[in-house]
């Protein structure tokens, strides 16, 4: 086992898939020469030549309409994102174009392609480069939506999404880039809709997906001190979603906290704090919590854009309202 | 880089082609087949057999024929939600594209899609898309992947003046430009976006005149005579399929009809109208029949078979059974 960062683990899962298959091709700003914006790419170019990592100039809604007529049509794009703030120039081939293909032609046109690239908060970047649109992008039939919070999980994963036949939403946390973890040498792939308890404990499930698993599992190692074990599950897949992991674990432990990054107001946490109630309601011993970001814009100020984030203390606060000490 | 000096513009003074009933029978018959199709779905429609949006092609069916004609079997087509006329031109038969507007099981795409929406990977047809312009850079997609192959094959892009203004159509072309991509932009210019007629809509009264910016070739000319299509499209295609360079072509034509059903056209004059209608190309291409020699017995033979064709078309519709499965198709599984 080899410890790695997130960003080495997503170059390696690219590379291997390309040495296995010709039809795939990575398109985006700067994923060339630059070696990516994030460094994601780093030294794909050299080794895949011009014609497998294509530089794109800014023009989001073109280049991902590119990568859905090429999938039809039987290549596999990988089309990179700068960030996926500015996939909304693009949506309208993701939701009208990729999502709908196969169903709008009867079967007849899938569409195996990769959207990928950093979501989520940065740092002090503003508000219009501090995003979270997973639940815009859950929201639609016809996609994948997947949001990896470790480089195990990200390697795994992101070779699942390659070989997918219809296209994934693909989001990397834009801050776990340089985390680590540990990632076996030989090939692994993860399926879609399998969540992954990443920490056991039998008072309280806490459920997150990307960076928000990192501060639940921060969250939990403070409550420990109090002696509360919180089982800490974390989504990896939001569209197929594993509701049978998620509603085992809150039927063991009876409370349930969803922490997200997002926005508070049809957030993909109330979708799962449905299915918690629907499929837990007789072994709930307190109403489920939900921690999201404020509802406003993000601001720049690092103090505000700290307090706007949920922070360990905000998850601790919520799971003591649902153990009722407080 | 070329530099839009260098350019070439075929000339609007382009001598008319020479043909044969050969090579113009079965394009009169085509042209006809839309026609007669495009009447029959009005008239289902206003039956309430046919629902949602229904945009007919009436008066614009010498483009799709001719470009298409220029095609072989193997190149791509792509279109807009006007497009029964282009899949019939590409191959489909008037049988599936009917039952499909009839929401049925039998339908090209299962009652999917609807009139909208057509679809056929036998003939290499990639669709019929709602958002205008967003199937543009699904176009340049296509050509993106022929030259990635080196498969030889040549995509035809059809957008409407309304979308040249658009993001996807103006990002579509100008990465087709920079990439070299083997395709065709066939901008169809009816003179309205709706009902909002060209001077409305831009400062510059040329489509074509925005491939300069890119380096591109371009054309631009009537849709009065098929063959004139067939053949200046043929140069763009050959073009693409030698060169990788692509085109940008704006042909002027005519919608007889609305925008769609609901649209009764009150934005034109009647007089307007009639001035197109004179030059309705179905007219000119049988006239040009007549005088290439064809027997008007042979054209009358040829005009019935349409008209059953139809006929069976719109029955197989009536008869066929609903659409009964919207789970399958999702995705692919």
């Amino acid at each position: 086992m080899a410890v790695i960062t997130y960003r080495e683990a997503l170059n390696q899962a690219m590379r291997e898939e390309m040495e296995r298959d010709a039809n795939i091709f990575v398109m985006g700003e700067e994923v060339g020469y630059y070696n990516g914006a994030y460094k994601v790419t780093q030294g794909l170019l050299q080794k895949f030549g011009p014609k497998r990592i294509i530089d794109a100039p800014i023009a989001e809604l073109g280049f991902a309409g590119i990568g859905v007529g090429a999938a039809m049509v039987g290549l596999r794009p990988i089309i990179e994102f700068m960030t996926w703030n500015f996939s909304l120039v693009a949506i309208d081939q993701i939701v009208n174009a990729a999502a709908k293909m196969f169903q709008m032609s009867g079967g007849q046109y899938n569409v195996p392609m990769v959207f990928r690239g950093p979501s989520g908060p940065a740092v002090q970047v503003g508000s219009q480069h501090s995003q979270s649109f997973e639940s815009f992008y859950a929201n639609v039939p016809g996609l994948k939506v997947m949001m990896p919070s470790t480089a195990y999980d990200a390697k795994g994963m992101l070779k699942t999404a390659i070989r997918e036949d219809n296209p994934v939403v693909f989001m990397e946390g834009e801050t776990l880039y340089n985390t680590t973890w540990e990632v076996p040498d030989g090939e692994y792939l993860i399926p879609f809709g399998k969540a992954d308890v990443k920490r056991e404990g039998k008072h309280i499930t806490l459920i997150a997906w990307s960076k928000m698993v990192w501060t639940c599992l921060d969250a939990a190692k403070a409550l420990a001190a109090d002696g509360i074990e919180c089982e800490v599950v974390d989504v990896r897949s939001l569209r197929p979603l594993d509701v049978d992991t998620l509603a085992t674990s809150v039927r063991k432990t009876g409370r349930c906290v969803i922490v997200e990054v997002g926005w508070p107001v049809a957030g993909f946490g109330a979708e799962v704090a449905y299915q918690m109630q629907r499929h837990c309601m007789d072994a709930l011993d307190a109403p489920i919590e939900r921690v999201t970001s404020d509802d406003v814009p993000m601001p720049y100020a690092k103090n505000l854009e700290i307090e706007v984030q949920p922070q360990v203390n905000d998850v601790v606060a919520a799971v003591r309202r649902a153990l009722y000490l407080e | 880089m070329t530099t839009p000096e260098t350019v070439r513009v075929a000339s609007d003074a382009f001598a008319p082609p020479t043909t044969t009933t050969a090579e113009l029978a079965p394009l009169y018959r085509q042209m006809l087949a839309i026609r007669r199709m495009e009447e029959a779905c009005a008239k289902a429609y206003s039956n309430g057999k046919i629902g949602g949006f229904l945009h007919l092609i009436i008066g614009q069916e010498a483009v799709c024929v001719g470009a298409i004609s220029a095609l072989r079997p193997e190149d791509y087509v792509i279109a807009t939600y006007r497009e029964h006329g282009h899949a019939y031109a590409k191959g489909v038969a008037a049988r599936p594209i009917m039952a499909e507007l009839y929401g049925k099981k039998t339908g090209l795409v299962k009652g999917l899609g609807g009139s909208m929406h057509l679809f056929d990977k036998a003939t290499n047809f990639l669709g019929g898309h709602g958002i205008v312009g967003g199937h543009v850079p699904l176009g340049a997609g296509a050509a993106f992947a022929s030259k990635y192959r080196n498969d030889g094959r040549v995509t035809l892009c059809f957008f409407g003046e309304g979308a040249s203004t658009i993001g996807g159509t103006t990002e579509g072309i100008a990465l087709a430009a920079l990439w070299k991509l083997p395709i065709v932009f066939i901008c169809e210019n009816n003179q309205y976006s709706m009902g909002t007629p060209n001077d409305r809509s831009f400062a510059v009264n040329d489509v074509s005149l925005r491939a300069l910016a890119h380096g591109m070739a371009r054309d631009r000319f009537d849709a009065d005579d098929v063959i004139k299509v067939k053949r200046r499209i043929a140069e763009a295609v050959e073009r693409a399929r030698t060169t990788s360079e692509p085109t940008l072509i704006e042909i002027l034509t005519y919608r007889f009809r609305g925008h769609s059903m609901s649209d009764p056209g009150l934005y034109r004059t009647k007089e307007e109208v009639e001035e197109w209608k004179r030059k309705d190309p179905l007219n000119g291409t049988r006239e040009q029949l007549l005088a290439l020699g064809m027997a008007e017995t042979d054209i009358e033979a040829l005009e019935e078979d349409v008209r059953i064709e139809i006929e069976d078309s719109v029955r197989f519709a009536e008869e066929s059974a609903p659409a009964d499965d919207y789970h399958s198709y999702v995705e692919k599984r």
